[in-house]
């Protein structure tokens, strides 16, 4: 790999109750670029996601076992707190979820739960966040107006800036344009791109084209394991795995 | 054939709903009629704002109003607090296993026990252990108890109707689980939470059995001075005007206008709920939006 290692799986295995999920997940995620994970639905890559923020946790019964590293310290270690964790690493759902509140409060929320009371400087840091959303010309004429009259590419925009106001290093996109229309996924694409500049990116999609436009590595998940792992124009050209290529060329999926 | 005989059953299918639905319309407005007809007449300010005089034979309920105001008050101040706290631990916190289970099932059940077995319960803890005596506190809190039931099933409904995703919205901006509730479920829930609440306080504020022997008087025309003091109450009054009353025939208007200032009252608390619910509906929370 060209870039510096952010953060790794080391053997993972998770389960839901008795259910293997995954097996045996081996995954380095590139600083500054962006890593996608394909596959079929129910191979188990939102579930992969999910655990890199220790959203899993929510889950009841869910067991884990192996390492996932940030910076090569274990995030699934007892002494780390998963709340200080989600603020370093942050996440934008398939579905766009933004707070029933105004756009304003929405970006401001994260701010005013880590604690920023200068009310000044979570102004600058709402602006800041929307503009580099590309959201910011859309909506800075109606700040204060209901987050949930937007349109549904406007609202994950939104979900973007609402998790770059708290300045993470790592950004999760769990399939972010399974519910939008071609225009605003592209959007979201092109605003994939450029936070790559500055973040480390992770993105689960079920769109091939998705992964091959937007990503500089590629894994492919298949029945709960790690098929194939490689870099994307690699991978989306010459797979090595007769499955990678099965899926690839839409023989199944 | 066949054709004709399925279209005579959808119909008498159809008539013989419809029929139910007619009859317990008709009763509702008989009852309503009866007691409107039979209760109008006797109200009055006066009969609002004086205590019973001559025996109870004359004058008002105003004693008893305020004592059922007082007791469905303590009612609420003790069931709303408690059961939305239990409903949030066991939506949010509680994790699904045998024992939350057990704990929601006999939560469901206590609903169906029946209110003079309150009434005794409330008469061991509150009157003696609590040594509350027989008062407007010791009966407050006994419909209180009756209410719990309702008010935790209805907040945890009201809590379930609040999308996951604003939850995981929150943690995933690295809220503190209490900060994900209290920021982005309670404000979405407590409408709801409200109307259970309402609905089953309404329902306390009839109730005869349970304040029966935690505090009720017969007949104290004095109003209570003190969350300590005996009082009457409207359901209460009710039962002893038309049962224990020496000449129940000559204090029937009175009973029947107890009965629709009963009703008004526990009407009036529905409706404050239906709006709230209609306010919650406007905003498009209720359907999970």
């Amino acid at each position: 790999m060209d870039n510096k290692i952010r953060m790794k799986a080391e053997n993972v295995d998770f389960f839901y109750g008795r259910q293997q999920a995954l097996k045996g997940i081996h995954l380095d995620i590139a600083s500054n670029a962006v890593t996608a994970i394909i596959g079929p639905s129910g191979c188990g890559k939102s579930t992969f996601i999910r655990l890199l923020n220790r959203m899993h946790e929510l889950v009841p019964n869910a067991v884990l076992t192996g390492r996932i590293l940030l910076d090569g310290k274990d995030i699934i270690a007892p002494d780390v707190d998963a709340v200080d964790l989600r603020r370093r690493v942050g996440m934008v759902f398939q579905k766009p979820n933004p707070f029933p509140k105004s756009i304003f409060e929405n970006v401001a929320y994260g701010l005013q739960i880590n604690g920023m009371k200068d009310k000044g400087k979570i102004e600058e840091r709402v602006i800041e966040s929307l503009k580099k959303a590309a959201l910011w010309d859309e909506v800075k004429h109606r700040l204060h107006d209901s987050a949930l009259g937007m349109s549904g590419g406007q609202q994950q925009r939104l979900c973007i800036a609402r998790c770059l106001a708290i300045e993470p290093e790592v950004i999760l996109f769990d399939e972010p344009c399974a519910s939008l229309d071609p225009i605003s996924t592209h959007k979201v694409e092109a605003l994939i791109l450029e936070l790559k500049k500055d973040y480390t990116i992770v993105i689960v999609t079920h769109n091939m084209q998705q992964a091959a436009r937007v990503s500089d590595y590629t894994g492919f998940f298949y029945m709960g394991e790690m098929v194939e792992f490689g870099r994307t124009e690699v991978m989306f050209t010459r797979p090595r795995d007769k499955r990678t290529e099965d899926y690839i060329t839409g023989r199944f999926g | 054939m066949k054709a004709g005989s399925s279209r005579i059953i959808e119909w008498l299918g159809f008539w013989a709903l419809r029929a139910c639905m007619g009859f317990v319309a008709l009763i509702l407005v008989i009852v309503f009629y009866d007691i409107i007809t039979k209760g109008i007449g006797i109200i009055s300010w006066q009969f609002l704002t004086q205590p019973p005089l001559d025996g109870m034979t004359k004058g008002g309920i105003f004693p008893a109003l305020i004592g059922t105001l007082f007791v469905t008050i303590i009612a609420g101040l003790l069931a709303v607090p408690l059961g939305m706290g239990c409903a949030i631990h066991l939506n949010e916190y509680a994790r699904d296993n045998g024992l939350t289970r057990f704990i929601r099932m006999s939560i469901r059940n206590l609903s169906g026990v029946p209110s003079i077995v309150y009434g005794l319960f409330g008469v061991a803890l509150f009157v003696e252990a609590a040594h509350f005596g027989t008062s407007i506190l010791a009966a407050g809190c006994t419909l209180g108890l009756m209410t719990l039931p309702v008010t935790i099933t209805a907040s945890e409904e009201a809590l379930k109707t609040v999308p996951r995703a604003y939850r995981e919205g929150a943690l995933a901006l690295g809220a503190t689980k209490w900060q994900s509730i209290w920021g982005n479920v309670l404000p979405y829930a407590v409408p709801g939470m409200l109307t259970g609440a309402i609905l089953g306080i309404s329902r306390a504020a009839g109730e005869t059995a349970p304040i029966l022997f935690t505090g009720a008087a017969f007949f104290l025309p004095d109003i209570p001075n003190s969350v300590f003091s005996q009082f009457m109450a409207l359901p209460y009054h009710l039962y002893i005007m038309s049962t224990q009353h020496h000449n129940i025939v000559l204090v029937r208007p009175i009973a029947y206008g107890t009965a629709l200032v009963l009703i008004v009252l526990v009407f009036t608390l529905n409706l404050a709920a239906v709006i709230m619910r209609y306010n919650l509906r406007k905003k498009g929370i209720a359907h999970g939006q």
